[in-house]
């Protein structure tokens, strides 16, 4: 039972590390755009939203998901729509 | 087909890292985003091909609801108000976190299931850092959108108060994580102290350090979300977050380093409140010297290199544009012109690059402090426009000012500094600037973009 707990938390672990040496070489001039990117990325809870939502497991599940399914898209559309819209502005002009 | 899935996973994480790592150079940029994109699309088609779905009308309709919403406010919001919206976003993440979280406790307390410790210390996080996450985002938007005052917010006794609420979480959780069924009390009770708690951390934090707030909050909003992948055990969910977790992280260490203060000291310092800005030097007795726009552009007319230094001040005054044909007609004289952008000149990190990119200044002419400060000495002017703390020489100078230590721009280095500024009040921090009183500054008071105006008709008259 505590395997599959030890296994997420090195993932994570290690995750961690990567994003630290990733986001390190993000250049200042796209940090607001990284931040909305990111943000974007953390959506991903919306896979956990929908498998509430779609589970059929009584009226709360469903209503509960629905709602997590509402503010994490919100978040993943929102956030990849907005990142677009910004680094659309970085593109060098001819 | 498990298999698949669970590969499709692996492939979208892959997406996510390397379209953070494309974000390396603003080039590769745009693709990385799509890419990083693409992963999400694919995280999400997969998912609807879990068995453990049974009905997908509900789904169906959130993603159609929340994606319109998201597309919308996408597209409507505008630049300055970027970090209201991203703070709205890490909000939404760490609601929905706290939602998932929640519904499965709730399922398993209505069919009286027995939730492995594992699965039940991982919910029991993710509602604390989800509904944290959640109201103290809300109340940061409420502070950035000026709905409610920037100025910290507290009272004596408020950090006992949070460090007892934080302490009666921690109790009730481990109650609930040690008892084998599932009780609700304790779980409502749990919901309500984090929500609560989100909103008295943020409460105290003064509008000037908001940009290591939201970097805060982007970071909790990133560890809800790998929270919910230990509660549902997927690793996509926990790699994404673990990767948005440690950007928010190094961003709040940028931007309190470029504040000379540590975490601690902005999350419970209550920093700004006091307007009167502690005991930095009195202005009395001291003059400025006012320019008029005449004088300025035929000093600019005949400058080799211009740095400007832009502040919030600037993009309050909706005048980035206005500054971009200032520095057209100043280029096209044969003068050189850079941009020195501290990190908090803006209201988030990398805010201020944003809002010029979004006049058309071409990236490569912003620099960073360190990048750009060695070159103030041989600069003819300094042009100072709606920035003040961050060029305030006391930062370095004098070891009673509350910005003491804070890393600046040498602006008052150049061989002349002009400021245009639209009255002589003290900046966000509150605390009087010498620079302005400087032996090679003038002031040009007046609107920015009214004083940028006239900066660029009286320039193309310079013969």
């Amino acid at each position: 039972m505590l395997e599959i707990l030890i296994g997420g938390v090195v993932v994570f672990t290690l995750a961690t590390f990567l994003g630290v040496e990733l986001i390190n070489r993000v250049p200042t001039t796209l940090h607001t755009p990284l931040m909305s990117g990111a943000n974007a990325i953390s959506g991903i809870t919306v896979v956990g939203a929908m498998l509430v939502a779609g589970s059929g497991h009584g009226w709360i599940s469903t209503v509960l998901g629905f709602m997590a399914v509402v503010l994490a898209m919100m978040n993943v559309v929102g956030g990849y729509a907005v990142t677009e819209r910004m680094l659309n502005m970085f593109r060098r002009k001819p | 087909m498990s298999a698949v899935v669970q590969l499709c996973y692996l492939v979208a994480a892959v997406c996510f890292i390397s379209g953070l790592k494309r974000l390396s150079s603003p080039a590769t940029a745009v693709s990385g985003n799509r890419l990083s994109g693409a992963g999400m699309l694919l995280a999400m088609a997969v998912t609807l091909l879990d068995r453990a779905i049974v009905s997908f009308d509900v789904i169906v309709a959130g993603l159609a609801v929340g994606g319109a919403l998201g597309l919308w406010l996408a597209r409507s919001v505008k630049m300055t108000a970027m970090p209201q919206m991203v703070a709205l976003l890490n909000g939404f993440g760490g609601g929905a976190s706290l939602l998932v979280g929640g519904a499965e406790f709730l399922r398993s307390e209505l069919v009286g299931a027995t939730l492995t410790i594992d699965t039940s210390i991982a919910i029991q996080l993710s509602l604390l850092i989800g509904a944290v996450t959640l109201t103290g985002s809300l109340v940061a938007f409420a502070k950035l959108q000026e709905l409610i005052t920037g100025r910290p917010i507290t009272f004596s006794g408020l950090q006992v108060v949070n460090g007892a609420m934080f302490l009666a979480i921690v109790a009730l959780s481990a109650y609930q994580v040690a008892t084998p069924e599932s009780l609700l009390w304790p779980f409502y009770a749990v919901c309500l102290l984090s929500l609560i708690l989100g909103v008295l951390l943020v409460l105290p934090i003064g509008g000037a350090d908001m940009p290591v707030v939201i970097s805060l909050l982007n970071s909790y909003s990133g560890i809800a979300a790998a929270m919910t992948g230990f509660v549902i055990r997927n690793d996509v969910l926990i790699i994404s977050g673990a990767l948005v977790g440690s950007s928010g992280i190094i961003l709040s260490r940028i931007m309190c380093r470029a504040m000379n203060r540590s975490l601690t000291n902005v999350l419970f310092g209550a920093f700004g409140g006091d307007a009167t800005g502690g005991t930095a030097r009195s202005a009395e007795g001291l003059t400025v010297r006012r320019t008029t726009a005449e004088d300025v552009a035929i000093q600019l007319g005949y400058a080799q290199l211009v740095i400007v230094v832009p502040g919030y001040g600037l993009a309050v005054a909706q005048a980035q544009h206005l500054v971009r044909e200032l520095a057209d007609q100043i280029e096209k004289r044969g003068g050189e012109v850079k941009y020195a952008i501290h990190p908090v000149a803006g209201r988030m990190p990398g805010h201020m690059n944003v809002l010029l990119a979004e006049a058309n200044v071409p990236y490569d002419k912003l620099f960073d402090m360190d990048a750009v400060n060695g070159d103030f000495e041989r600069a003819d002017v300094a042009l100072v426009i709606g920035a003040n703390d961050v060029v305030n020489p006391a930062a370095r100078t004098d070891p009673g000012s509350p910005i003491f230590g804070m890393p600046i721009l040498n602006a008052d280095q150049a061989r002349s500094v002009v400021v245009l500024k639209r009255s002589m009040n003290p900046g966000f921090a509150g605390i009087e600037n010498e620079l302005f009183y400087g032996p090679r500054t003038t002031m040009l008071f007046g609107d920015a973009k009214a004083s940028l105006a006239s900066l660029v008709s009286e320039l193309k008259q310079v013969g």
